[in-house]
């Protein structure tokens, strides 16, 4: 009998630590599928943030690297121009990404390097107690917004998707979400555009993913999936960004 | 055949030993006085299928360098003081990774934005650490045009031996004076000079390196060790390579010590002055100790000159920073005194000797 569905490969078979209703397990296993797919597990070299996914290296069964906090495009960018053969993505959550990391992330992409971005957006830090994220939406509480994010004092949700397609290099973004079985399927299938494009040297490409995140939400993970869907996607509207 | 001499600026004779010694990937951001080795690597690299990036900053540059190095290639980035501080981060980074590369810093004053002038007061910063954790990055202190070419031949080997980041400190005099040298390795004062040159030709593959898991199982690269005393064997491990580079790599010159009375010690630019002031007044009987690896420290070699001499003059363009390891080493045996030269001051011969006669 021909077998249609298992384990990926590039994922070892071992139990996550992230919480009950996160959205990295999704994630992480949506990448390995790809990747599998593609046929490009042997080529991979995967840069990890810093955050609750630092440890992604545990769960992907390839190369991979941890990058300090923020700095993974820079990291990316080298290891990409040393070995312009393999296939180099950075996974970096919202902090990472579009706070601490923006110098490194608008330049990357502004250099056109021909890599892909895994970006996990869940309006939130993490691993470090639930801090407000430059993602973090208007009136959203978090342990450093005791009363709501307020436009006077914190500004307002950054954009960085739609930031980054004003830039001639970047090549392609889109915006998705994993509140849905419907809406995984349409992150899988921008993962393996971002991928592809990299195989076929288009350039920069990178997948937005609003995620779920129940703990710091305070919410049960069905409240957390509701929210992306009713709350969170009004403010960063799905699709193709560029 | 006589070997041509040409003239280069240090920066450039840094930028070119890099080249000759197998750098390829070079990444680095604008600051004085350390940019003609920039603008020379990025003419040079290209011309050697090296890679050159000007980076968005200090930062990402010495991020490049890590993402380059753990991708197997020989890296390097340079800067100067300022510029430096920043690059800390990557350098604890590199260090807890035990990642190979080497970092420029051509030494301007301080604090702050200070000025563009020669300085060596980044001392502290390059030999004891500088970044956050337990680590040490080789450093290597030349004082001549000929030595920047040379040194990087070693600071490449050692790199790569160890796993380890190598500092070449250089000042703003030195990146900025020309002088002849020859483009061929001719003072390296290596007691190992023959396998360093092996090491550097073959440039063997880094089987840690990620190049891909084909035929092998998944390379990782991290310094991040949750588990109860995972973190504090990686740092015994460290400790243990520091010791063996303490045995091994110890580098200094000894200048006139036989007989002398008053022991100077100097290193890099101000070196070269103490020299002068060594040949130049004679009657005052001065011998120099050159630290040329300022870590691993050469202690043993100021210990025993110590025991044969008078009193000892530490000169540097700092507040006085080697001066602290010199006493270290010294033990109280004999008197220590310091000249110093702060915020771009250059110490001359005269106001050397001038602290000598009034030991």
């Amino acid at each position: 009998m021909k077998k249609i569905f298992g384990h990926p490969k590039s994922l070892r078979n071992i139990p996550t630590h992230y919480c009950a209703g996160c959205g990295h397990g999704i994630a992480h296993r949506l990448v390995a599928e790809v990747i599998d797919e593609l046929g490009i597990r042997e080529r991979i070299i995967a840069i990890a943030p810093v955050g609750c996914s630092v440890i992604a290296y545990d769960y992907w069964d390839f190369d991979c690297t941890e990058a300090a906090h923020g700095r993974a495009l820079a990291v990316a960018t080298a290891i990409k121009r040393v070995r312009p053969e393999n296939i180099v993505f950075t996974y970096q959550g919202d902090g990472d990404l579009a706070a601490i990391g923006t110098n490194e992330t608008i330049h990357a992409a502004n250099r056109g390097e021909n890599i892909t971005v895994i970006f996990i957006n869940n309006a939130v830090y993490g691993m470090t107690g639930g801090q407000m994220a430059p993602t973090t939406l208007l009136g959203q509480k978090t342990a450093t917004t005791p009363s709501g994010r307020n436009a006077k004092f914190e500004g307002y949700p950054l954009k960085i998707s739609e930031i980054l397609a004003v830039l001639p290099a970047v090549k392609y973004i889109e915006r998705t979400s994993l509140s849905s079985p419907a809406e995984v399927i349409k992150t899988k299938k921008a993962i393996t555009q971002a991928f592809k494009n990299q195989m076929e040297n288009v350039g920069f490409s990178m997948v937005e993913i609003l995620s779920p995140c129940p703990t710091y939400w305070d919410m049960s993970p069905k409240q957390a999936l509701d929210w992306i869907k009713d709350v969170m996607s009004k403010e960063f509207p799905l699709g193709r960004i560029k | 055949m006589a070997k041509t001499k040409v003239l280069m600026t240090g920066n450039e004779a840094i930028a070119e030993g890099a080249v000759h010694a197998g750098c390829r990937f070079y990444a680095g951001y604008p600051i004085t006085p350390q940019n003609e080795l920039t603008a020379y690597m990025a003419k040079r690299m290209p011309k050697v299928n090296g890679i050159f990036i000007q980076a968005e900053s200090e930062i990402s540059a010495i991020n490049m360098v890590f993402g380059a190095s753990l991708a197997g290639a020989r890296a390097m980035t340079s800067s100067s003081s300022p510029g430096i501080s920043l690059k800390q981060e990557g350098i604890s980074y590199l260090a807890g990774c035990q990642l190979p590369a080497v970092i420029v810093n051509i030494m301007r004053g301080g604090p702050g934005l200070g000025n563009i002038a020669p300085s060596q007061s980044d001392y502290f910063q390059a030999t004891k650490g500088g970044g956050h954790g337990d680590y040490h990055s080789i450093v290597l202190a030349p004082s001549t045009v000929q030595e920047c070419f040379d040194f990087m031949e070693i600071a490449f080997a050692l790199a790569d031996r160890y796993r380890n980041t190598v500092i070449i400190l250089g000042d703003g005099m030195l990146g900025q004076m020309m002088e002849p040298l020859q483009l061929s390795v001719v003072s390296c004062q290596l007691s190992d000079k023959n396998n360093l040159k092996t090491e550097n030709r073959k440039l063997k593959t880094k089987k840690w390196a990620l190049t891909g898991c084909k035929n092998r199982k998944p390379n990782i690269i991290r310094s991040l060790f949750l588990k109860e005393g995972a973190l504090e064997e990686l740092n015994k491990k460290l400790q243990n390579k520091y010791n063996e580079i303490r045995a091994k790599e110890i580098r200094c010159e000894t200048f006139n010590l036989k007989g002398a009375k008053i022991i100077l010690v100097a290193y890099g630019t101000t070196a070269r002055i103490a020299k002068g002031a060594c040949v130049k007044f004679k009657k005052y009987k001065l011998g120099l100790i050159r630290p040329i690896t300022l870590w691993p420290f050469p202690e043993q070699i100021i210990k025993n000159a110590a025991n044969k001499a008078k009193a000892a003059l530490v000169v540097e363009m700092s507040a006085g920073q080697m001066l602290e390891d010199v006493k270290l080493a010294v033990e109280g045996k004999i008197p220590i005194e310091f000249f110093g030269r702060m915020g771009g001051g250059v110490p001359t011969e005269e106001e050397i000797i001038k602290k000598v006669i009034a030991l």
